[in-house]
């Protein structure tokens, strides 16, 4: 009786769920043709022009979603808009910021509910996934001159650019030079190798018991910078294979891992205690970390010792890294064009990038270098040219579509590297493995 | 007709509650049935043509069942319970034994006892972090009393899950001590004036009155302690990340990360519907088994 | 041993347990409270700094200068009662109907419900979306209050404790003429009283303290909710944490304050004096 009650419940509830199922494709495209049509034209391309800008078009009100606002620049964002407004006033621009930690849940889920905003913002790792599964609007004509050539390029794929650098944010070698000065050494330069680095490493781990030289994560991120500071890369030149267990890799990973299982000159796991690494810069106890911009101002606060920066070490050759979150715009927006304008204008225009520099943001992510000048006039650190320094050699991420994918392969690798399990030449070989077998390149 | 009497003396009051689970219950979990079938993306617009472009059959399934992976992380899941729900449940009873007493100021203990279940566990984990951190943690220093060396608890792939069951234990056990309070308010008190008259002593008017009439309540505790159990998953998110070395991986760990992080949402919803088919095979033998042990009076 | 001695002795042991208990529990908290007077958003510090050195509220004046936070509050209490009060009628005269009236198929509807709670809402979650913008409810408060109607939870909860009720209770009450509607809301509810202050609280805390699904439904500012508001603090690059604790703080008074008005229901022989005897 229960058993038959219960099929019968089921049955029931699929019938229903089927029925709304077909009815839905169809109801699906007249809502579409009605609610879309002033904006038939961009629908019909996929792609936008922002060239073909024109005045005095009719209002539009869009929507724009972001996370880097969140955490204390709201106002900021929301200064840039009112400037944007006075220069475009027929476009209004409804902006949602929404905190970082369920961004990327909540607009997976709008998207593919079909409700995701016009235009928004995503990290890297999720970029590369929302671009080649053809959810975003291909931006067509678009005025380059202004931004980062780096930056630009790592959201362009196959030659198509699907969204333009929001915000900059870099990375430097950080060190405390009190600790220096106690090991009796030279402070860092810009032209160190990690030959020089791991030698003042030795000389500061000296000091004290709980003392360490220098703290570098071991994770995806870092192993692909530094593979490509010995000259090696995870992707071969056209991203078609693998290229994980290469030589060059191998040195990479070697340096990397070797400071700790060796020489211990960076703490294990265990040793950090579940303290975090800026924590344990900020206690006074780490000589050098290598860490994105966006410390300064944490450090500022918390650090009661000197510290300044310089370019990171480099291998056979210099690579530092960068961060850019990519401004883009929804394929399914009827207002692709309006939607293109407030991006590029947020992300390249002297005016949004002066207020992002004077609000101590990040970096807006264009190549006038008189714009950026305000910057330096920050202190500390005292040699904040380094920054800029550090712009020479930028690496970009080996975007492929699965990229979350393969960052956790290889950092979990790594991980089981640096804790004794694996050598380095294990994980790195598993990695090249596990990656060829769950990841298919197109 | 009786039968016919009673569904329609029934329908009004199950009236609000079966709409409610066929529209915001049943019809997504079909469709995650569905979805399970595909090789659904997350990110294209879901609809019935997306899905029936994407029908795999049970590609996903033989997939996750031939993954060692599965195996591992069911394993992991597995280890967290048998250690979590023992623990939670008699925490939770000694709470609400404390709790029911009639004591002078207990209402202060019982909002107390409460309040790690209203922290959040972003703040909870950061805290606890610091009590498991192997040379300045409390714990460890507490076994360096006794002469014992404290493990190296989160970092350690063998005591990183017991490390976790030890936050959840604290942070939920007021939770469920709650629902056994309630529990024990309902016991008639005329039992225990009988069972005095009797000459019964304290420890056995807890046995034979207390226990046995508060099996309802622990029935109800032990099923949503599994079903949670199973679900694991914020904790693990915020502490370890499934590290060190994935050793604390668990079932919905992987379902969020397939589903939300590496856009495989058919994957995720196969690995659901096993989770489900696990979850649901050990409450039916919960059921069969309750009418060993749960008394209800009627 | 005289007797009031003992009774002393074991009245003191109890406290002293409870004290125990209480300052293990206790700990996070008073670490939570200690952060969010910090002056700046100091991360972990080993050993950790208990008292602040420059004691400051900071923080607290930040988190209600950020957002409408009044206008939060308000909605939060719109949503969460409302939800709460859902919650409680569909979910007591579902479990009555199941435990009291024995309708045929009662036991398999019973286990449906169990079943809704294996599947993780992470699979559910985009098809629920869409249902939702079907039916036209996103951006509308009901979407998050409508929920509400179905929680298996709650209707397992009250099952375990109704089934507790001898069934005498009802027949007396049918006896002496009572309507089945009378003898839900007469009878049977006040014997649960209890149990009813019990999942109050768990209901409203959980729709209080509820993130993804607010978010992901009232996008609208002036439908914001308090943890909505609150969430915005966190950031790509870290996290403020006094003021992440100040907010969270904020957020956790209403609940204890309900918590602690709940308490008068948590009162022992409810039932005392009653049929059974």
């Amino acid at each position: 009786m229960k058993k038959k009650m219960l099929s019968f419940l089921l049955t029931g509830a699929m019938f229903a769920c089927m029925l709304t199922g077909c009815g839905k494709a169809e109801e699906q495209a007249e809502q579409g043709t009605a609610a879309q049509e002033p904006a038939q034209e961009a629908q019909e391309s996929d792609s936008v022009d922002i060239s073909a800008e024109e005045e005095g078009e009719e209002e539009v009100t869009i929507t724009y979603a972001n996370f880097n606002a969140s955490g204390g620049n709201e106002e900021t964002l929301q200064k840039m808009y009112e400037a944007f407004h006075e220069e475009y006033p027929q476009i209004t621009v409804d902006i949602e910021t929404i905190g970082y930690d369920d961004y990327f849940t909540q607009m997976q889920t709008r998207v593919a509910g079909g409700t995701a905003p016009d235009c928004y913002e995503l990290n890297i790792e999720n970029f590369a996934a929302y671009a080649n599964k053809g959810v975003l609007a291909e931006l067509t004509g678009i005025d380059v001159s202004g931004y980062n050539e780096t930056a630009l390029s790592a959201f362009g794929i196959d030659g198509k650019q699907y969204g333009v650098p929001g915000n900059f944010s870099n990375v430097v070698l950080i060190y405390n030079k009190d600790l220096f000065d106690q090991a009796e050494i030279e402070y860092p330069t810009n032209d160190w190798t990690w030959d020089d680095a791991m030698e003042a490493c030795e000389k500061i781990s000296a000091l004290g018991d709980d003392i360490y030289g220098i703290y570098q994560p071991i994770t995806f991120n870092e192993f692909f910078k530094v593979a490509a500071q010995y000259g090696g890369g995870v992707l071969n030149e056209d991203k078609t294979a693998f290229t994980i267990n290469s030589e060059e890799n191998l040195a990479a990973a070697e340096m990397m891992i070797e400071k700790i299982t060796e020489t211990n000159v960076q703490p294990t796991d265990a040793q950090m205690g579940g303290m975090g690494d800026w924590d344990l810069f900020e206690s006074g106890r780490l000589g050098m970390i290598p860490t994105g911009i966006w410390a300064f101002g944490a450090f500022t606060d918390a650090c009661d010792f000197n510290w300044d920066i310089c370019v990171e070490p480099g291998g056979t050759r210099k690579a530092t890294h960068f961060f850019s979150n990519a401004l883009v715009v929804n394929a399914e927006s009827g207002k692709k064009e309006a939607a293109a304008t407030w991006i590029n204008w947020l992300a390249s225009s002297d005016a949004a990038a002066k207020m992002r520099i004077e609000a101590g943001w990040d970096l807006p992510a264009i190549s006038d270098e008189a714009v950026l000048a305000g910057y330096l006039e920050i202190t500390p650190p005292e040699n904040r040219q380094a920054v800029f320094d550090s712009l020479n050699d930028l690496v970009v991420a080996p975007i492929i579509e699965d990229y979350s994918l393969m960052a956790d392969i290889i950092t979990d690798k790594l991980s089981r590297a640096a804790s004794g399990e694996l050598t380095v030449k294990e994980a790195l070989d598993q990695a090249q493995e596990e990656c060829g077998a769950q990841i298919t390149m197109q | 007709m009786k039968r016919w009497k009673t569904l329609m003396q029934a329908a009004p009051f199950m009236l609000p509650s079966i709409v409610g689970m066929i529209v915001f219950s049943l019809l997504p979990i079909v469709i995650s049935i569905v979805v399970s079938l595909t090789d659904w993306n997350g990110l294209d617009k879901l609809n019935a043509q997306t899905l029936g472009e994407r029908l795999c059959g049970l590609e996903n399934y033989g997939a996750i069942l031939r993954s060692v992976e599965f195996w591992n992380v069911l394993g992991h899941t597995v280890y967290y319970i048998v250690l979590y729900i023992p623990l939670v449940l008699v925490m939770s009873l000694f709470i609400a034994s404390i709790l029911n007493r009639n004591m002078r100021g207990i209402g202060v203990f019982r909002v107390l006892y409460y309040i790690p279940v209203l922290t959040s566990w972003v703040a909870a984990s950061l805290i606890w972090k610091w009590v498991l951190s192997p040379q300045y943690g409390v714990i460890n220093q507490l076994l360096g009393y006794l002469g014992v060396r404290g493990p190296e608890w989160l970092t350690d792939k063998f005591w990183a899950m017991p490390a976790i069951v030890l936050a959840s234990v604290w942070k939920d056990m007021g939770f469920y001590g709650l629902f056994l309070l309630s529990g024990l308010k309902a016991i008639d008190t005329g039992y225990y004036e009988a069972a005095q008259m009797d000459g019964a002593g304290k420890v056995r008017q807890f046995f034979s009155i207390t226990l046995p009439l508060l099996t309802p309540s622990m029935f109800f505790c032990v099923i949503m302690a599994l079903i949670n159990a199973f679900q694991l998953f914020p904790q693990v998110q915020i502490m370890t990340e499934g590290g060190p070395n994935g050793a604390t991986q668990v079932m919905v760990e992987r379902i969020y990360t397939y589903g939300f992080k590496y856009f495989r949402m058919g994957y995720a919803a196969a690995y659901s519907w096993l989770l489900f088919v696990i979850i649901f095979v050990l409450t039916l033998v919960q059921m069969k088994l309750q009418k060993r042990w749960v008394y209800y009076e009627s | 041993m005289n007797h009031s001695r003992k009774k002393a002795m074991q009245e003191a042991f109890s406290y002293l347990t409870a004290i125990l208990v209480g300052v293990v529990v206790i700990i996070p908290f008073l670490w939570m409270l200690s952060t969010s007077l910090k002056n700046k958003g100091a991360l972990m510090q080993i050993p950790i700094e208990w008292i602040p050195e420059e004691p400051s509220l900071d923080a607290y004046r930040t988190v209600f200068s950020r957002f409408p936070l009044f206008r939060a509050i308000c909605n939060s209490f719109f949503i969460t009662v409302s939800y709460t009060v859902v919650t409680i009628l569909s979910s007591s005269m579902a479990a009555f109907a199941i435990t009291k009236l024995r309708f045929p198929g009662a036991d398999g509807i019973f286990k449906l419900y169990l079943a809704s709670m294996m599947i993780p809402t992470q699979v559910t979650l985009i098809p629920l979306f869409v249902i939702m913008n079907r039916l036209g409810l996103i951006n509308t408060y009901p979407s998050v209050i409508l929920p509400a109607m179905f929680r298996a939870f709650a209707v397992f909860m009250l099952v375990q404790q109704m089934r507790a009720i001898p069934n005498d209770y009802m027949e007396a009450a049918r006896i002496d003429g009572a309507g089945i509607f009378r003898i839900y809301w007469k009878v049977i509810m006040p014997l649960t009283k209890s149990a009813i202050a019990t999942l109050t609280v768990t209901t409203f805390m959980e729709s209080w303290n509820d993130y993804l699904w607010p978010l992901l439904m009232l996008s609208d500012k002036n439908k914001m909710t308090l943890t909505l508001a609150l969430n915005s603090l966190n950031g790509q690059y870290g996290t403020e944490y006094n003021l992440l604790m100040a907010g969270s703080l904020i957020s956790m008074l209403p609940i204890v304050v309900i918590y602690a008005c709940a308490q008068k229901y948590f009162k022992a022989g409810l039932m005392s004096g009653g049929v059974k005897g």
